[in-house]
């Protein structure tokens, strides 16, 4: 069984260096998620350690003292604990907690703010708006939105503000930064930001019902000057969103991509209104109570 | 279940049996375990306060007066509950039975003018329907309430134990046990009457 | 309603279960009345107040539902194998991972250990039974019919499908119309009666009932975990009832707790959940850690290591885990300070753990360690347990955890804890006291095979999931598409889910193998072992002791085997008529009703819930006017019970 295990081990440890590419998460693309990723390599080093520490007793206290032919009529001495032993099997872990703790902390803290290397750059908001099972980005500042897929300029942070229109959903950029709940009723606040162009897959990260496989969106990081091109487009070409096709998305279900030259916050802010979306199915004729029992 | 059965006469007729005293801890830990079950209610009913959308709120609506006659009538109850027990230290079944009578009537009077008070509030269209503030007020009341409820059917069955069996360790034991209740009932709406009543009464 | 809105019609695997539900009813209809087992049924089952036999049935209820939470596990597993075959929609896969977790957690873990402890406490403390026996049956009744109505939902009315974490408005009535939540409602609401009696129940028997000379420093390290885990019911349990009890009126009444219309407040439910959920995982894992215990200082033949601390950093660990709760959820947008202050509590569980984790390995230190099944399954727990740990360090970060949350990392990281501890543990536990009360083994080598099978299957399955999660899978995706990269680890996963299927297969069949064919011990203490359990005889005679035995110290009956006081003379002991509790059919009868009006209130018919409530309530009165006096067994007849049962130590 020792074998199996470490040779096990041993294959996923290379697995996991070699296919770091495959790993979205330890592939980071942006200041939040490295800084995540530092946090995650730091602990799992410490980690390590305290794995190898247990391992290596384990494996002599079992090899050395099991029962076996030549040592079967061994009689142990009964032992009471060991004051001094277990005062550094204790004051080791606390060591390590600490060595955790401080980053961690740390971390938190800094993830709350705009990151350092952009400091100097005003962050762009968007709101985004989880809706069963679809995604708003509303651009306030530009006066935009889009549906199921996401354009950010590049090395500028992002300041997301996130509500749901129904359900809890989770926004989860992986290669940007960790997720964050969308919640009706209130509002959160992360800030992620892109350092390179590229196309990077975004979804939701929390259950919500039937739909949720699907939940998902592309993020498409540009330089300023597309990103600012694209901005025009949309604001001239885009129609306008109307209440009525607003209240019409947010039944439940898949849309295509789509985007609007005005945003849905004129008629509701979900973070403030955890009702607007009853009564919007009310008025789309839509009765959850029949729908709902398959 | 060896032991059960010695009897230790120098004890209390609840404790003198080692049943009885094991009946009478776990009673208390059951106990414990309702103090968490109204812990959490009343923090659910602080979390919900003031979120009573478009419905009434408590200051417009509070009964007061019904109030003050409940926690009048539910006070005298636990006193006259202390009174059935000590009649019952004493020996007298009689006195015990009659303060526990008393007891009971008085928590089918709380009963009634609870009752009359949500009556009263439905009337004026607050309801367990109405915003997450009512439902949390209905169901920490309505708790107590059933609990009260309950106290008061099971009072009636331990004095008609009393009556047929007369007093011995084991029906003196279920007369202890529901005082305990009792009391903890009333310790329950010390704070439903400051923590609700009042505060929702001031702010 | 309709029949075919009544019963789930339409999917060829309910269909199938469906049949086989009525043929199993049927088969065993059959082979009662065949064999005119009716009688034995409700005398020696259904009626029993004796801990021994509870504990039974807790045991075997528990591999039942890990058998039907194992093939929702399977179910899951292969749809994720074929992700683009349609094996489960989506609705269905949802219903499926629902019940898979809150089967695995509250219907298997739970009871499994429960039955351990009904057997093996009073047992240990040399008890005649628990403090309140009547009550006992209660516990379980109410946890058997509480199970049994959560788990008919999948063939009647439809599955609950909001996970077993049932967030809100999610699982509120505005977006989940269907019945399926109040199954899981009230299924819930029923079983967890019963669990805070059982807390209620095993605390005042380890505070009252132990035999003269034990103190609580001289209580065996399970009967320690049982009386820490009783503690932890007993807090952690009515936060569950009254978070139940209002989604229930949510969606019943039309309140507004958790709804999004009306001020309703869903992050309420969250954060009500686990208050009570994290103390729930430690109800699951203390007790095994005493089963690990138990285990390892039997077959290393030395005393526990460092006994106090492992008895005071299972009271940390306890204290700990009712502050750890909001590391669930570390995403809310909760401040920094916050997050901050959980993660670091959440951390410091692992010290009181680590220090756990030492004492056994130096148990073994220099010691003579027997490995047999059950020493390997406690053998096993220690590496795998300490992964599933040390993942669970890096889960507390709450930083990191943005990125781990909701992903297979945490999918891992609790199956590593819970398997590893809580399942390796039931295992542990099973093999190692099974002897007492059958007074036969099970087969070794069928229990090595299976071991094998479902330690190497374990990792197999779990371990690449840690990847999937860096990955980027989120949990509960019935399908993924090409692109993202996960079929490879997903097909490795699956193979090791089968093989931990087919040792789960091969110790079922150890059991039936060894009942048939293993040889009859001829001795109590099979294992040599050390606490008082080991003393009487196997099976264990109904009233347990002839003889309360007195403790002077740690591990007793060792001490006695010493001193050579161990040998137990019907002759030559003084005897004592014992007093005992008679049978009742109340908590049976008292369980049904609660079933009913469960099910009542899960179609929400009124009339029915009200019926079964008053049910109740009339049985609550009879129990009540019972006198329960008992009956004595008489000292002739202790006297032949134990000649017979120890006559062939001789």
């Amino acid at each position: 069984m020792k074998f199996v295990k470490h040779s096990f081990l041993f294959s996923s440890l290379l697995l996991f260096l070699s296919g770091c590419s495959a790993l979205p998460v330890l592939d980071p693309k942006g200041p939040v998620g490295e800084a995540q990723k530092d946090l995650i390599f730091w602990s799992i080093f410490l980690m390590l350690f305290v794995v190898m520490v247990v391992f290596v007793l384990f494996t002599i206290i079992l090899v050395r003292y099991r029962e076996r032919p030549g040592y079967d009529s061994h009689e142990p001495e009964e032992m009471e604990g060991n004051k001094w032993l277990e005062l550094i099997w204790t004051g080791i872990p606390i060591i390590i907690v600490i060595l955790l703790a401080v980053p961690t902390v740390r971390t938190i803290y800094q993830l709350e703010e705009p990151p350092q290397s952009t400091r100097d750059k005003e962050p762009l908001v968007i709101h985004a708006t989880s809706a069963n099972w679809k995604w708003f980005f509303s651009y306030p500042e530009q006066d935009i939105e889009t549906v199921n897929y996401l354009h950010i300029p590049e090395d500028q942070p992002i300041l997301f503000k996130l509500t749901s229109a129904d359900s809890m959903a989770a926004l989860w950029i992986p290669q940007l930064g960790g997720q964050e709940y969308n919640m009706a009723g209130m509002m959160t606040e992360i800030y992620l930001q892109a350092d390179e162009p590229g196309v990077y897959d975004g979804r939701n990260a929390n259950f919500t019902g039937e739909g949720f496989t699907e939940h998902t969106f592309k993020v498409y990081a540009q330089e300023e000057d597309e990103f600012d091109a694209w901005v025009e487009e949309t604001r001239q070409e885009a129609p306008k969103l109307t209440q009525d096709k607003y209240d019409e998305l947010l039944l439940p279900g898949h849309v295509e991509t789509q985007a609007y030259s005005s945003t849905h916050l004129e008629y509701v802010n979900h973070a403030m209104d955890a009702e607007y979306t009853l009564k919007a199915y009310e008025r789309q004729g839509y009765d959850p109570e029949k729908e709902g029992s398959h | 279940m060896g032991h059960a059965h010695s009897v230790n006469p120098n004890k209390p007729l609840e404790y003198q049996t080692e049943k009885n005293q094991m009946n009478i801890l776990g009673f208390w830990i059951f106990l414990g375990a309702e103090i968490a079950l109204f812990g959490t209610l009343f923090v659910a009913y602080f979390v919900l306060t003031g979120r009573i959308a478009d419905g009434p709120g408590p200051k417009e609506l509070f009964a007061i007066k019904d109030v003050l006659i409940e926690t009048f009538i539910l006070l005298t109850s636990s006193f006259t509950c202390g009174l059935a027990i000590h009649e019952m230290r004493r020996g007298n079944k009689k006195g015990l039975m009659t303060w526990l009578l008393f007891t009971l009537m008085l928590g089918l009077g709380f009963l009634y003018f609870e009752v009359m008070e949500f009556i009263h509030y439905v009337h004026e269209g607050a309801s367990i329907q109405t915003s997450a503030y009512w439902s949390s007020f209905f169901t920490l009341l309505g708790t107590h309430g059933a609990h009260v409820a309950l106290g008061v059917g099971w009072m009636t069955f331990i004095l008609i134990q009393l009556a047929r069996r007369g007093l011995n360790a084991t029906t003196a034991r279920k007369a202890f046990i529901i005082s305990l209740y009792w009391h903890f009932l009333d310790v329950v709406w010390i704070f439903i009457f400051t923590g609700v009543y009042l505060t929702g009464m001031v702010m | 309603m309709a029949w075919d809105e009544f019963f789930v019609t339409g999917d060829p695997l309910i269909f199938g279960a469906q049949i086989s539900i009525v043929l199993t009813i049927i088969g065993i209809v059959f082979v009662l009345t065949k064999y005119q087992k009716w009688t034995w049924l409700w005398k020696e089952w259904l009626t029993t107040v004796d801990h021994k036999k509870l504990g039974v049935m807790y045991i075997i209820s528990a591999v039942l539902m890990l058998f039907r939470g194992g093939v929702d596990a399977l179910l899951m597993r292969v749809q994720l194998t074929m992700p683009n075959a349609e094996f489960l929609d989506s609705t269905h896969y949802q219903e499926i991972f629902t019940t898979h977790g809150t089967i695995m957690i509250i219907f298997m873990a739970m009871p499994f250990l429960i039955g351990i402890m009904n057997i093996v406490v009073p047992l240990q403390i040399g008890a005649r039974d628990v403090a309140f026996p009547f009550l006992n049956a209660v516990s379980f009744w109410t946890f058997f019919m509480g199970a049994m109505l959560f788990n008919i939902s999948f063939v009647i009315g439809g599955s609950p499908s909001a996970g077993w974490t049932s967030y809100v408005p999610l699982a509120g009535d505005e977006l989940s119309a269907g019945i399926g939540q109040n199954y899981y409602l009230l299924g819930l609401q029923i079983s967890g009666i019963g669990t805070l009696l059982t807390g209620i129940n095993f605390l005042v028997t380890i505070l009252k009932m132990r035999a003269p000379g034990m103190t609580l420093m001289r209580m065996p390290m399970f009967t320690w975990s049982t009386a820490i885990t009783c503690i932890l019911i007993i807090f952690a349990f009515p936060v569950l009832t009254v978070a139940l009890a209002m989604m229930t009126f949510d969606r019943l009444f039309g309140a507004h707790f958790f709804t999004l219309m009306d001020g309703g407040m869903p992050m309420l439910w969250a954060n009500l959940f686990w208050i009570w959920g994290h103390p729930e995982v430690y109800i699951v894992i203390i007790p095994a850690f005493g089963i690990f215990s138990e285990v390892i200082s039997t077959f290393s033949r030395k005393n526990l290591f460092g006994y106090k601390a492992m008895v005071y950093s299972m009271v940390v660990i306890a204290f700990l885990s009712f502050i750890v709760w909001v590391h669930h959820f570390f995403t809310m947008g909760a401040e920094a300070s916050v997050n901050s202050f959980f993660s670091i509590t959440t951390m410091a569980i692992s010290i009181p753990t680590g220090v756990k984790i030492f004492n056994w390995l130096f148990t073994m230190y220099k010691g003579r360690i027997k490995i047999n099944t059950a020493m390997l399954w406690a053998l096993a727990f220690i590496p795998n347990f300490v992964i599933g740990g040390v993942t669970g360090v890096m889960l507390s970060m709450a930083a990191a955890d943005y990125q781990y949350h909701n992903t297979y990392f945490l999918v891992s990281h609790f199956h590593y804890v819970l398997i590893s501890g809580t399942v390796f543990a039931c295992f542990a536990g099973l093999y190692y006291w099974y002897p007492k009360v059958f007074g036969h083994k099970l087969n070794e080598k069928l229990g090595k095979i299976s071991f094998w099978l479902f330690v190497v299957g374990f990792n197999v399955c779990f371990f690449p999931m840690y990847f999937l999660g860096f990955a980027g899978m989120p949990r509960r995706v019935h399908t993924y598409t090409e692109e993202s990269g996960w079929f490879d680890l997903n097909v490795v996963a699956s193979i090791g889910a089968l093989l931990m299927a087919l040792g789960f297969m091969v110790f079922v069949y150890s059991i039936y193998y060894s009942i048939r064919y293993a040889e009859r011990l001829t001795t109590g203490d099979p294992w040599d072992g050390r606490t008082l359990e080991w003393s009487t005889p196997s099976p264990v005679p109904y009233y347990n002791f002839a003889k309360v035995p007195e403790v002077h110290g740690l591990d007793p009956y060792w001490e006695m085997k010493k001193q050579g006081e161990a040998e137990f003379d019907v002759n030559q002991v003084e005897l004592e008529p014992i007093h005992m509790p008679d049978n009742s059919a109340v908590p049976f009868i008292m369980s049904i009703l609660f079933f009913i009006a469960g099910f009542g209130l899960v179609f929400e018919w009124m009339w029915m819930g009200i019926i079964g409530g008053i049910g109740v309530l009339i049985t609550m009165i009879v129990r009540s006017f019972d006198p329960d006096e008992g009956y004595h067994v008489e000292v002739d007849e202790i006297k032949e019970i134990e000649r017979k049962a120890r006559r062939k130590e001789a």
